[in-house]
């Protein structure tokens, strides 16, 4: 199967995260920042979708999206927003943002004006049907040692939420 | 322009339109299923209520049209004539988007549905992950909802929603995955996501997913179809529409049409997820016993399934046609019921051509077996009281959750111990 339209899509999505992404820093309110955050993420799960990785994009929308983000704004709808609304959206690090703003500035310049010799060519170019079936046996045969230590992390990172958020066990 | 069209009807394509990248036919199915499931909902409504009347000894809806069948036309008309109303001091464009985000992600599931081993709109690898990722969508439209309302009451309910759909999602992902586990039972030891891929892993195994591994199966499945209850919000899960003790949920500031679309939205996703049931356990578009009873003459015996259905319904309408009152009053609902029965036998007689009896096993067998679950939901809600916020938290938590790993765990067991 060819794909269709592949430039239009790229500039679509790509369209749709920046916006979402201005949104996010420039919504006062920020349930719409929460809300816009989601809309860049979807539009990542396209890309991701665009470079053949679909379980990459199912997992990006169910864990962020789905997940992540519903709570998030369990917090923020629970927090005062009249007050939230008064404060000024843009803090005094604005240096700092400068700063960095210019350092990934330079990083883009510098990858485009590389061109494509910047990255490694794919070896042999993978099948989307088997994307998820490699990603298993990546886990759980190559890199099984990692994969089980951050999954003993997350375990111990739950294990202190839940005795640091119940008073009496 | 033709040649394109005609290109997808050869019967050697043994693809979805999605996959075979046609895009006429993927429009023609996408529209032929947002027909199929808005009249199943229509259809639904009016079942719902006549069924829950009965089994309360009441009649039910009996006066707009013969035995109430208009019912859900006139009550579509009411909402859609009622003042819509947005409260003082609401967030207008989040009030707005929040139901067409749960219609959104509710109807984006049908993508991947396989009403037969071709028809389908598309077929993606992920599919099962695909329909679980987007239906977890449809909770930020109802945190959304109660919290764009600006009133207590709708942002106590969506919270309340939102927790239990969150945490009755992860018991039902771990029911999928114990399912996901079972296609991965054959020579390549490699499993499947799709959901055409699912159907033929018990095509090839011989066996429905629900009996596997007797009773595992049986328990993986118990646990999905509790879990499906309480993510549709429907009784005994259905706090959102406890108005006498809790205000209602996170809709109690909708009105008119968007609530319509609340419920357009929660009928849709009764749908999706008793057709996920139905693909995962219960042999999606397969006949009844296709190796037990095989052969050409239980074939053509099952095929007549369809047909006979229909048959049924016409007798059952012409019945009733007779038993209508003789008073004059009566006698355009008299003519009207008759034509429907007329229709019936129409529809009955198309489907017992052989070519069309043929065509249409896989999506009738597919469709007979979701409105079984359909008719349980309605049961559900005749039969159980609703369950207190902290019962269901405890159920969703300490019983499902720890049976599905359990599950899953054994699964994996017998799996590797299977010859």
């Amino acid at each position: 199967m060819n794909p269709v339209a592949t430039p239009f899509f790229f500039y679509m999505l790509s369209g749709l995260m920046i916006l979402g992404g201005v949104l996010v820093i420039t919504r006062k309110n920020p349930v719409h920042s929460a809300l816009a955050l989601i809309l860049t993420l979807l539009g990542q799960a396209g890309l991701y979708l665009m470079l053949y990785a679909p379980f990459v994009a199912g997992v990006q929308i169910i864990l962020y999206v789905g997940g992540i983000m519903v709570l998030f704004l369990f917090v923020i709808m629970l927090v005062n927003i009249e007050r939230t609304q008064k404060d000024k959206p843009f803090n005094k690090l604005w240096l700092v943002g400068i700063l960095a703003a210019v350092a990934l500035g330079v990083l883009l310049v510098r990858i485009y004006a590389k061109g494509s010799a910047m990255f490694v060519q794919p070896v042999v170019p993978l099948p989307e049907t088997e994307n998820t079936q490699r990603v298993g046996e990546m886990l759980y045969r190559n890199y099984m040692f990692p994969f089980e230590i951050a999954s003993l992390l997350l375990l111990v990172a739950m294990i202190g939420a839940v005795v640091m958020a119940k008073k009496r066990i | 322009m033709l040649d394109y069209i005609r290109s997808y009807l050869d019967p050697s394509v043994q693809q979805t339109p999605g996959q075979a990248g046609n895009l006429f036919w993927a429009l023609v199915y996408i529209l032929i299923v947002f027909a199929g499931v808005s009249l199943i909902v229509v259809c639904m409504n009016w079942l719902e209520r006549k069924v829950l009347a009965h089994m309360q000894v009441r009649l039910g809806p009996m006066r707009v049209g013969p035995h109430g069948l208009l019912q859900p036309i006139a009550d579509a008309l009411k909402l859609i004539l009622k003042e819509d109303i947005i409260p003082q001091g609401a967030d207008v464009f989040v009030f707005w988007m929040a139901p067409l985000i749960i219609l959104l992600a509710v109807f984006s599931v049908y993508c991947v549905i396989p009403f037969g081993p071709t028809h389908a709109i598309t077929d993606m690898n992920i599919g099962i992950l695909f329909m679980l990722g987007v239906s977890s969508l449809a909770v930020l439209g109802i945190v959304m909802a109660g919290w764009a309302s600006n009133s207590h009451y709708p942002l106590i309910g969506a919270l309340r929603s939102s927790a239990q759909m969150v945490s009755y999602e992860v018991a039902m992902g771990l029911a999928v995955v114990s399912v996901v586990l079972m296609t991965s039972l054959n020579p390549t030891g490699t499993g499947t996501l799709s959901m055409i891929g699912i159907v033929r892993a018990q095509q090839a195994q011989q066996i429905w997913f629900l009996f596997k591994f007797f009773p595992l199966g049986l328990i993986s499945f118990f646990i999905f179809a509790v879990a499906m209850v309480a993510e549709t919000n429907r009784a005994p899960f259905d706090l959102p529409e406890a108005e006498s003790e809790l205000t209602a949920g996170f809709h109690t500031e909708y009105s008119g049409l968007r609530w319509s679309l609340f419920m357009l939205g929660e009928y849709a996703a009764m749908i999706a997820v008793s057709s996920i049931a139905v693909t995962l356990w219960l042999g999606g578009w397969m006949r009844p016993f296709p190796h037990w009873l095989s052969g050409p003459s239980w074939d053509l015996a099952f095929s007549f399934f369809p047909a006979l259905t229909f048959f049924f319904l016409a007798g059952l309408t012409f019945y009733s046609t007779r038993r209508m009152p003789k008073h004059p009053y009566f006698r355009v609902q008299t003519l009207g019921l008759g034509a429907l029965g007329g229709v019936f036998l129409l529809i009955a007689l198309i489907l017992s051509v052989p070519g069309v009896r043929r065509s249409v096993q896989d999506v009738y067998w597919f469709v007979a077996k979701i409105a079984g679950f359909l008719y349980l939901y309605i049961w559900y809600r005749g039969t159980f009281p609703r369950y207190r916020f902290d019962q269901l938290m405890k159920v969703g938590w300490k019983v499902l959750l720890p049976l599905g790993i359990g599950v899953l765990t054994l699964t994996a067991v017998v799996g590797v111990l299977q010859p």
